[in-house]
């Protein structure tokens, strides 16, 4: 018994050393400083995503002088966001900037962090609306809808025809978006012809057989939209090793990483989404504003987000980053997501 | 009849439990000293409503390794309760029907995987592998992608609030009974007494007249009732039933059961050092976070604490039986 209790003394010593330097390492990095501190808390770790979106949020917090820690589950599950929301309530911090991974979830914890004085701030992706302070929107859906008709439109020259390479057909965001550009083209691009819809599911070999069979049967087609980031893929794979390549232009919703090789070979001129860099630095400048009591989130306030000029909170919260971001040759390598 | 060599006090406190409870005791200790905001009244609410469900599930599980077997499709039985739960709410039954007719299915989960290692004589290993895909299968395909939410104020927050002014959440008490009926039930019951008997070597039980069949089957059926009253704790906590909720919990489960020193091969186990090993980690995992210390680390720390904590007293063992050859003294059979 005597080794027991050996070890008992020093698995003990051990964890009070550890515990200890943790302790000293650390200083000023929690609450309760006259500074205000800002917890970043993405859906993630080891998500390039959110890596830009974290290096945007550490861009504006310098900016600004106040302190930002990202912290954050390994595995994008509800459950798992929620102690480090507990802790943040510990802590006192400022505010809480956090992308939701489920809607209702996490609600009760961020209930009690609003309640401890934390400013909630949502980002990328939101809560039921009664659970934070302040959604910061990466994009409306009028706002994708339209971009990606302008790429189209821009790179075909205006006239001829299009097709949309979509998600699964119950998409409901997809859907949302694919109305809004049947609308916009009945009503401001005369000349382009919506020839066919189809639906790659979302997964890779079928957006690429589709794709194949798009060209196929439409001879005559200038242009294909996905406004999904499998389909765009899928369907700029396909077009690279074709005789289509140069002749059909492809574009839509896409990731940098995903879309790098494309854009380089000349398959693809260019693709939108948003820039989670300035989502992050907007989130961090909207959070700072709450905590330092600029804004309360009602309608109407308007805030300086730095080099991103000045925003307006809209209904129910909401702050709408703006139009989605266009990814070319020019500016691609300089995202990593 | 054994006779002690040593006074009781020694049996009691010199043992693998007390020392996990010992290094809690010394964690907590050092985490309210040096944590900034460790101290604060939010620790132990969080703390309890955080191990709440792991801590639920470990307990029939410390029973479940004591006889040498293991429960892994626990995780998955919360899932699958947590959507029963979930659709029978919306189906529009009352909060109290859905909470029996989801722990009854629990029990039925775990009747089949006792049935199986029991009866069919199958390792549960691999039985309980198979229902841990199997049920979680069912769990997310009975409700896909989507969630059940807006359940009624009055059960998830019961389910969060606390007892009066107290730091502790009204949770506690019904942890406590628990952790009560299981420590009788393994520590002071002939059915206790036959479940480490069994993990001692099922084939000696069985010849000293203990029922091994119907003492796995029973405490399989425990392990999923338990786990899936876990899940609907889960569920009104999140207020939200996914077929995803508690992916992975098992090992957590498992890993605070065998910290509490529980030993793995079986025959050896006690309630209130896994009590101790689910809250180690909890403290440990809270502590660590206010630390901004990263998730991978607090993975690392746990998961080396749990290395050392089922490598030492084989170490130990070891050292024991080598001192007692080079003393060249008795043959006494107090391995364990």
């Amino acid at each position: 018994m005597k080794f027991t209790t050996v070890l008992a003394a020093g698995t003990a010593a051990v964890l009070a050393l550890g515990l200890t330097a943790c302790g000293s390492g650390e200083e000023g990095g929690g609450g309760g400083t006259d500074d205000v501190s800002i917890t970043m808390l993405p859906k993630n770790l080891g998500n390039p995503y959110f890596e830009a979106s974290t290096t945007g949020a550490e861009e504006a917090a310098d900016e600004l002088g106040v302190a930002v820690d990202e912290v954050g589950p390994d595995a994008a599950s509800p459950d798992a966001q929620v102690p480090f929301i507990n802790t943040a309530a510990q802590q006192g911090v400022g505010a809480l900037v956090v992308s939701a991974n489920d809607p209702t979830a996490i609600g009760d914890a961020l209930e009690e962090a609003r309640s401890a004085g934390i400013k909630v701030v949502t980002f990328d992706s939101d809560t039921e609306p009664q659970f934070r302070d302040l959604f910061v929107n990466q994009a409306s859906p009028e706002g994708i809808a339209d971009k990606q008709l302008e790429l189209v439109a821009d790179q075909i020259g205006g006239k001829g025809e299009i097709a949309i390479l979509s998600a699964s057909a119950n998409a409901t965001n997809q859907n949302a978006w694919i109305a809004l550009m049947e609308e916009k083209l009945a009503s401001d691009y005369p000349d382009i012809e919506l020839v066919e819809t189809v639906y790659g599911d979302d997964d890779d070999q079928t957006s690429f057989d589709k794709t194949a069979a798009l060209l196929q049967s439409h001879p005559d087609l200038k242009g294909i939209v996905s406004p999904t980031t499998v389909g765009i893929a899928a369907a700029a794979r396909y077009v690279s090793t074709s005789d289509a390549k140069g002749k059909v232009a492809v574009t839509g919703l896409g990731t940098p990483n995903q879309m790098r090789e494309y854009v380089e070979d000349g398959t693809v001129e260019s693709f939108a989404l948003w820039n989670p860099n300035d989502l992050g630095y907007l989130a961090t400048h909207a959070a700072a504003a709450f905590a330092a009591g600029d804004i309360t989130g009602e309608e109407g306030e308007t805030f300086e987000a730095g080099r991103l000029g000045e925003f307006t909170v809209g209904a129910d919260g909401e702050v709408l980053l703006g139009e989605p971001y266009v990814f070319d040759k020019t500016n691609i390598a300089d995202f990593d997501f | 009849m054994r006779t002690h060599a040593r006074p009781w006090w020694q049996r009691v406190l010199l043992t693998r439990e007390m020392l996990t409870v010992l290094i809690l005791v010394v964690a907590w200790i050092v985490a309210s000293a040096v944590v900034r905001g460790f101290d604060g009244p939010l620790t132990i609410t969080y703390l309890v409503l955080d191990v709440a469900p792991v801590l639920l599930i470990a307990l029939p599980m410390t029973l479940i390794i004591a006889t040498g077997e293991i429960d892994l499709s626990v995780a998955s039985v919360v899932g699958l309760s947590s959507v029963t739960f979930g659709l029978l709410y919306q189906a529009g039954l009352g909060l109290g029907v859905a909470l029996l007719v989801s722990v009854l299915l629990g029990a039925v989960c775990g009747a089949v995987n006792g049935a199986l290692v029991a009866y069919g004589g199958l390792p549960s290993l691999a039985v309980t592998i198979g229902s841990l895909a199997l049920y979680r299968g069912l769990a997310v395909g009975l409700l896909g992608t989507t969630a059940v939410t807006g359940f009624p104020d009055s059960w998830t927050d019961g389910a969060t609030d606390n007892l009066g002014e107290s730091p502790y959440p009204a949770i506690t008490l019904g942890l406590l009974g628990m952790i009560a009926v299981f420590a009788v039930l393994l520590h002071a019951t002939p059915f206790g007494r036959n479940v480490l008997d069994i993990g001692r070597s099922s084939e000696a039980a069985r010849f000293s007249g203990v029922d091994v069949k119907r003492t796995l089957l029973i405490l399989f059926v425990l392990s999923g009732a338990v786990s899936a009253l876990a899940g609907v704790y889960y569920t009104l906590r999140y207020g939200s039933a996914r077929g995803d909720n508690a992916t992975g919990m098992e090992l957590q489960v498992v890993a605070a059961v065998l910290l509490g020193g529980v030993s793995i091969f079986g025959g050896r186990g006690a309630v209130h050092g896994v009590v101790a090993g689910v809250l180690l980690i909890g403290v440990l995992g809270s502590a660590l976070r206010l630390e901004g210390v990263t998730v991978n680390v607090i993975n690392i720390v746990i998961g080396t604490a749990l290395v050392v904590s089922v490598v030492a007293p084989r170490i130990a063992g070891g050292m024991r039986v080598r001192r007692r050859r080079a003393a060249g003294r008795r043959t006494q059979g107090d391995g364990r």
